[in-house]
Order: structure tokens, then sequence, then C-alpha cells
């Protein structure tokens, strides 16, 4: 089943085509959530289900869509998929979908879920439309995920988790937290931090890997 | 939250110290997209400010008298359907304000027309319609956090814009270019902004 056209497809969502840094797709709740690594993995989580969601749908119903009303369409299926996991986020996952509320709202007008579902799912078979959407799901959120470490990790020195488990992980030796005084610089968990540490890592991700434009 | 808050407070916070962009980072996608030059950059901050206000009124009401329980006509929960309806209203308002103006105003239309389509997508707008009623505001107030909302969103693409438009003759690292020098100027931007905190706060 893992054809080479799947890894292709897989491949290009999650690093050489990835929608945040090449496509600068959903930068809004990619900036938003990612000052707890636990709150990106949970959007990310989300996202993924959406986004799946979304794309094998629209692709299950190209052929039934109204070409000149689609982008109507979308939205309202996509809108579907947001309201199931705002519900389901309050019902099992209360804390974070307090802080989130507003941003898994908002998934709604990511623009990474309209685009897959206008770029890709609208013209796709139900197969290639599923692994176009997981391929950029995970990328989406790999580089949430990244984003979130580095601002977590160096804006308050630990990783708290309050919803998947209830533990805090310290990442730096006591005595270096002791020296700092337990001061940690809280610029990037601040909202300037959220621009500077993406902007950081594009650069760092496009400069390793060159100009894909042919890819 | 706090039904205490002045509306004219609230419109100032919006802008200044709850900067729609610069703080909860909405609207980033057509902002990257459109803050190379000055010019456009007006034409949709414009656009948005526009829109932006007169949604947060149209669905503070829808809010209020159909989907609240506490206040509705019916009586019956229908919060979960806020976001389908919120998007809706603003798809509906677009095209409508699009044809409008296309109707009466052909140099209005010259000069908005291409920005409408895009602002559907402009989760700066639904995201005002989220907040409003997250913080529970109450009509005057919602109507001030609308109009600050996309005055605040009109202020930071027209700054960043500004800036990007001198950028062009800086020599800037190739992989940087674009959208990760956008990121780290509208980072400083974020940073300018900050010192406005405490002037007035929103919870």
């Amino acid at each position: 089943m893992m054809s080479s056209q799947a890894k292709k497809l897989l491949e290009k969502g999650t690093v050489s085509d990835n929608p945040i840094v090449y496509q600068i797709l959903g930068i809004c709740s990619a900036l938003a959530v990612t000052n707890r690594v636990e709150n990106s993995f949970l959007m990310g989580l989300a996202l993924i289900f959406v986004l799946s969601g979304s794309s094998g749908l629209v692709s299950l119903l190209r052929n039934i869509i109204p070409k000149r009303t689609r982008m109507i369409f979308e939205v309202l299926i996509i809108a579907t998929f947001v309201i199931i996991v705002d519900l389901v986020l309050k019902a099992y996952a209360w804390e974070a979908a307090k802080v989130m509320g507003a941003y898994v709202a908002l998934i709604i007008t990511n623009c990474i879920v309209m685009g897959r579902a206008e770029a890709f799912a609208i013209a796709n078979p139900l197969g290639k439309s599923l692994l176009d959407a997981l391929g950029n799901g995970i990328g989406y959120a790999w580089v949430l995920i990244a984003v979130a470490l580095v601002r977590e990790v160096v804006g308050t020195g630990k990783i708290v988790f309050t919803t998947l488990a209830q533990t805090e992980i310290a990442i730096f030796p006591a005595a270096v937290v002791k020296a700092m005084d337990g001061q940690f610089p809280l610029l990037l968990i601040l909202p300037p931090g959220a621009f500077l540490v993406l902007g950081l890592l594009i650069w760092v991700l496009k400069a390793t890997q060159g100009p894909t434009e042919e890819a | 939250m706090a039904p205490q808050i002045h509306w004219l407070l609230v419109l100032f916070a919006a802008i200044f110290t709850n900067n729609i962009l610069l703080a909860y980072f909405l609207g980033m996608c057509s902002f990257l997209a459109v803050s190379k030059t000055l010019k456009t950059a007006y034409g949709l901050g414009l656009a948005v400010t526009f829109v932006t206000t007169s949604t947060a009124i149209i669905n503070f009401g829808i809010y209020r008298f159909f989907l609240d329980p506490a206040t509705s006509l019916f009586g019956v929960d229908l919060t979960f359907l806020q976001y389908i309806i919120f998007i809706a209203v603003i798809a509906a308002f677009v095209q409508l304000v699009e044809m409008v103006i296309d109707k009466y105003s052909p140099t209005l239309y010259m000069a908005l027309g291409i920005f409408l389509p895009l602002i559907t997508v402009n989760c700066a707008i639904l995201g005002t319609s989220v907040f409003m009623v997250i913080r529970n505001y109450t009509f005057i107030q919602a109507a001030g956090y609308g109009l600050g909302s996309g005055l605040g969103w009109f202020l930071a693409i027209v700054l960043i814009a500004g800036i990007r438009q001198q950028l062009r003759f800086a020599n800037i690292p190739g992989p940087l270019k674009g959208v990760g020098i956008t990121m780290i100027i509208t980072g400083l931007m974020a940073m300018a902004f900050l010192g406005f905190a405490g002037v007035a706060n929103l919870g």
C-alpha cells in the first residue's frame, strides 16, 4: 500500500512543501498556542483530525459539489469538523479547551485546511487526499511542537503538563536554575517571542534545505 | 467578564495593548501576503476595519437573540452553532459589501475589490466575534472592540508595510528574505507594543 507515490505525498507535506515554512499557511495558530508544548501537541492533533476529515469528505463529494459554490461547502464541512473537536476538547480536556478555545474555533479560517481542500482534495481521489492531509497535518504539528519546545524550555526552564499528565519536566539542572535565580527570559513566552522564534526557525530550515522551488 | 469597562477603554486596549495581530496573532496570512507595499496595506486595512466592526455588531445581535440560552428568543442553547453561524455571516456580509460597492462606487471597488474575497478567511474577523463572546461584552463594548480590533490590525499592517518597503534596499541573507524577516520585524514591533502594557488591560 505504501507505494513510492504515497511516500512522496507524505514527505511533501511534512518536509519539502511544509505548510508553515514554505506555503506560509496557518501561521496564526502556529504563533498563538506555542507558548506551551502540551497545547501545541493538542492543537496539532486537532488540526490533523480536522484536515483529514474535511479533505476526505471534500474529496468524496468532489463530483457532487457545484463548482461555483464550492467554497461555501468547504467552509461548512470544515466548520462541522471544528465543532466536533471543540466539543470533544471541552468534554475531555477542559483546562486546555479554556486556553485554546478561540484558536480551536479559528481552525475554520486556518488557511491550511481551506488550502488543502481547495488545492488538492477537490480534484483528487479519497486515498490521495487523505495522505496529502496527513502529510500537511504532521508538517504543521511538528513545526508547532518545535517552536513550542524552544519557547517553553528557554522561556520558563521547564515543560509543564496539565492535561495529558500531571507532571513538570525540569530541563536544566537545579544548579543552573539557582544560578539564574529562577529567572528565565520571559520574552520568549510573551507574544514577541513567538514571532522571533518562528522567524528564526523558518530561516534555519530554509537555509539548511536550500530553495525547493522545483519540488 | 467585566461589564464595568468603558467602551472607549475597550477600543483603546484593542488597538494598543491587546492588538489583535501583535498580541493574538490573528490575520497573519493576509498580513504576510499583502504587507509588501503601503498602498495595498491601506486598502486591505480599511476593508478589514469596516468588515470587522460591522460583523462584530451583527454577530453580537445574532448571538444574543438566537444562540445564547439566557437571552435567546427561543430559550434553547444553540451556542455550539456559533462558529458556523459567525463564519456564514462574515462570508455573506463580505459578498454583500462587494456587490454594493461594485454597484455604487466603481472607484472604491477598484481600490478595495480585490481584497474583499481575502477577508472572508482573515481570522482576525472571526477571531473578533469569538473573543467578543468569550469575554462576555455588552453591545457597546462589542462594537468598541470590533472597531478597535479592526483599527489595531490596520495600524499594524501599515506600520509593517512601511518598514518592508524600506527593507527592499537592505542586504538580507537569502533564506531569511520574505517571511523570515517579516516575522522578525513583526516580533520587534510586538515588543514595542508591549510598552503599552499596563495602560489598559482586557482579561
